[in-house]
């Protein structure tokens, strides 16, 4: 409707919508350049800007919204899940496990948060609900050791795939980070390829803070895709563009709530309509 | 990683050692900097802004000394203007009500209510030598009843038997009535996490106030939170009327900036802050700190 002149005023109220969806100072004045680009000065309505920056935030994600292809040639194919604390690892995994065993692939799940209170019993119903086995041992045991179990355990009864579940921590621990990293040390000598695939949990409630999540986890456990949890709230995980960007992992889903349902693939489309404020079609 | 502010405000600034008074202009200048270093930091924009405008006010026309430099002086009045924000003063936990004082745990999904509800109970445990009790109402997410068990027997602190097919605001009257007979000074009460557009479990979270009439109700909340802080922390404290604010994971090295935006939209006190996943990790809330961090310093 209203037409306005793309001017600095015009550009900094655009570049603030970003902001506010998360996506940094930088990340937002990159795009927005881009979007002046040819068009400074000149008159242009609201919802056409906005379908501008949608276009150009789709840019930046259309290269990582992959689906998740696991090489079933590995058996099983271990999915090591890891991430900070209580960015929806558990859940995560619960779900997944329901999207596998829907398609007919036998799953077993790896109780590998041996520190939180409840932890295991969390993942046991996680287990129930979607017909997988769990393997679990008492609080306080080694998580290397209990992955290595869990992958003959994933041998001997023929599962397609191993889910590894692992207790949250924060990335700038050097001592918890070190000890992720013996996970992937065990399993490999046990299978060389092993985890094959390493998802990351992002919560889209975080903000500039999740770069270094990426950064340091992909370090540490040589993380290769990416699902960002809690996209039914009213944050927008915008700094997912600046990790897009940045690292070109895949993003294979987004969590949308707390049911067994509530994964769906990630739409650069959708997910870019969201931040620049179009209205969800 | 981040210029220190203070790094980018002396560029601008400093040569302007010798002259009488910070310009206008010079302000706008170093305010420009000031908002960059905010958002960076994750202090939600609405907050920047009348944070900003709050720092212009006193920075424009302020004698420039020989004493310090420029850029030092417009740092401090922004690290003055963020610990007044932020609360100068210490609000512990208030127990000042007869007892059992109900003590109400809300937020969003995975924020840290159950582990800081352990932490909590360990403390007024031992510190102050109340006799308290834990109850879960999260009758939704897997295993969130036991995991409070759990938190109980390892710090030695009461739990309210868990029993099935209890709803919330049941287990809430429940756990009242627990108190009152058993003779406890405190009684804390872990929710199940929402969404705060979750319409259902905000009006089930009214609910449980209702019935419980909690005199504290704390928001637990996560520091590494973006943007969306503004919007949580209006959100609960409109549904419920919050009485404090507990920061979570800052052990972590996330800027912190999500302190000065629920601060600053709630007018409520920050009481604790989370700083590890074990029991004893949990202290005071220094705005000094917290202000340091968010400007990088
Ligand atoms: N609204 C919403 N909640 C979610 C989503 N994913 C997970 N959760 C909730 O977030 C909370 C934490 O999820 P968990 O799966 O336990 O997270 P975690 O990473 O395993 O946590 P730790 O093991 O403690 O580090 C739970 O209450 C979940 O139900 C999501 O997509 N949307
Ligand atoms: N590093 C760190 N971890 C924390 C802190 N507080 C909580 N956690 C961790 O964060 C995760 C989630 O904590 P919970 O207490 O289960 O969170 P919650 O809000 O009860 O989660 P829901 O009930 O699912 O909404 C767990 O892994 C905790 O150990 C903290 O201050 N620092
Ligand atoms: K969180
Ligand atoms: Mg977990
Ligand atoms: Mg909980």
């Amino acid at each position: 409707f209203t037409k306005r002149r793309l001017d600095e005023d015009t550009l900094q109220d655009f570049e603030d919508v970003l902001i506010q969806a998360d996506l940094g100072v930088e990340t937002a004045m990159r795009i927005t350049d881009r979007l002046s680009e040819g068009r400074f000065g000149k008159e242009i309505a609201g919802a056409e800007v906005r379908r501008i920056l949608a276009e150009e935030i789709e840019k930046t994600l259309v290269p990582v919204a992959l689906p998740l292809e696991l090489d079933l040639e590995k058996k099983p194919h271990v999915i090591l899940v890891v991430g900070v604390n209580g960015t929806g690892k558990t859940t995560t995994i619960g779900k997944l496990a329901a999207k596998l065993t829907r398609a007919g692939l036998k799953v077993t799940l790896c109780a590998g948060d041996t520190f939180r209170a409840a932890a295991v019993e969390q993942l046991k119903i996680w287990g129930e609900r979607t017909g997988s086995e769990v393997v679990a041992k008492q609080i306080g045991a080694d998580a290397a050791g209990l992955a290595f179990e869990a992958y003959d355990r994933a041998l001997e009864n023929d599962s397609d795939v191993l889910i590894i579940d692992t207790a949250g921590r924060l990335q700038n621990k050097a001592e918890l980070m070190a000890e992720l990293e013996k996970i992937n040390r065990v399993l490999s000598k046990r299978e060389p390829d092993a985890p094959h695939t390493v998802l990351q949990t992002l919560d889209a409630t975080t903000g500039q803070n999740a770069l270094s999540q990426v950064e340091i986890f992909r370090n540490v456990s040589g993380v290769n895709g990416l699902v960002m949890t809690k996209l039914d709230g009213t944050a927008r995980g915008g700094i997912l563009v600046a990790i897009a960007a940045k690292h070109r992992l895949p993003v294979y889903f987004v969590g949308v709530g707390e049911g067994i349902d509530d994964l769906e693939p990630f739409k650069a489309k959708d997910f870019a309509g969201a931040i620049a404020g179009l209205p969800v079609t | 990683m981040f210029d220190s502010l203070q790094d980018r405000l002396g560029s601008i600034l400093n040569g302007l050692t010798g002259r009488g008074a910070l310009s206008d202009k010079d302000v706008s200048a170093a305010l420009r900097e000031v908002r960059r270093a905010l958002l960076e930091a994750d202090v939600s924009l609405e907050v920047v802004r009348g944070f900003t405008d709050r720092v212009r006010e006193k920075a424009v026309g302020a004698e420039i000394l020989k004493s310090i430099k420029p850029g030092q002086m417009v740092v401090k009045i922004v690290h003055d203007e963020l610990i007044a924000t932020l609360g100068e003063t210490q609000v512990p936990i208030d127990l000042n009500a007869p007892a059992p004082v109900v003590v109400m745990m809300v937020g969003l999904q995975g924020s840290g209510k159950t582990t800081t509800t352990g932490k909590i109970a360990k403390r007024l445990t031992e510190r102050q030598k109340k006799k308290v009790l834990m109850a879960s109402l999260d009758t939704r997410r897997p295993a969130a009843q036991e995991q409070l068990k759990i938190l109980g027997e390892q710090t030695g602190v009461a739990t309210l038997p868990i029993i099935p097919g209890q709803g919330p605001v049941e287990i809430a009257g429940r756990a009242e009535q627990a108190a009152r007979l058993g003779g406890y000074d405190v009684v804390i009460l872990d929710t199940a996490g929402r969404t705060h557009i979750d319409e259902p479990l905000m009006v089930e979270m009214a609910e449980i106030k209702r019935r419980a009439k909690p005199h504290e109700i704390l928001l637990v909340a996560d520091s590494l939170t973006g943007q969306d802080a503004v919007n949580l922390a209006r959100s609960f404290d409109e549904r419920v009327g919050i009485t404090g604010i507990v920061l979570t994971r800052v052990d972590g090295d996330g800027r912190g900036g999500a302190a000065l935006s629920m601060r600053a939209v709630t007018g409520k006190p920050i009481k604790l802050i989370g700083v590890g996943e074990k029991m004893d990790a949990l202290e005071d809330f220094h705005p000094a700190r917290i202000a340091d961090r968010i400007l990088g310093m």
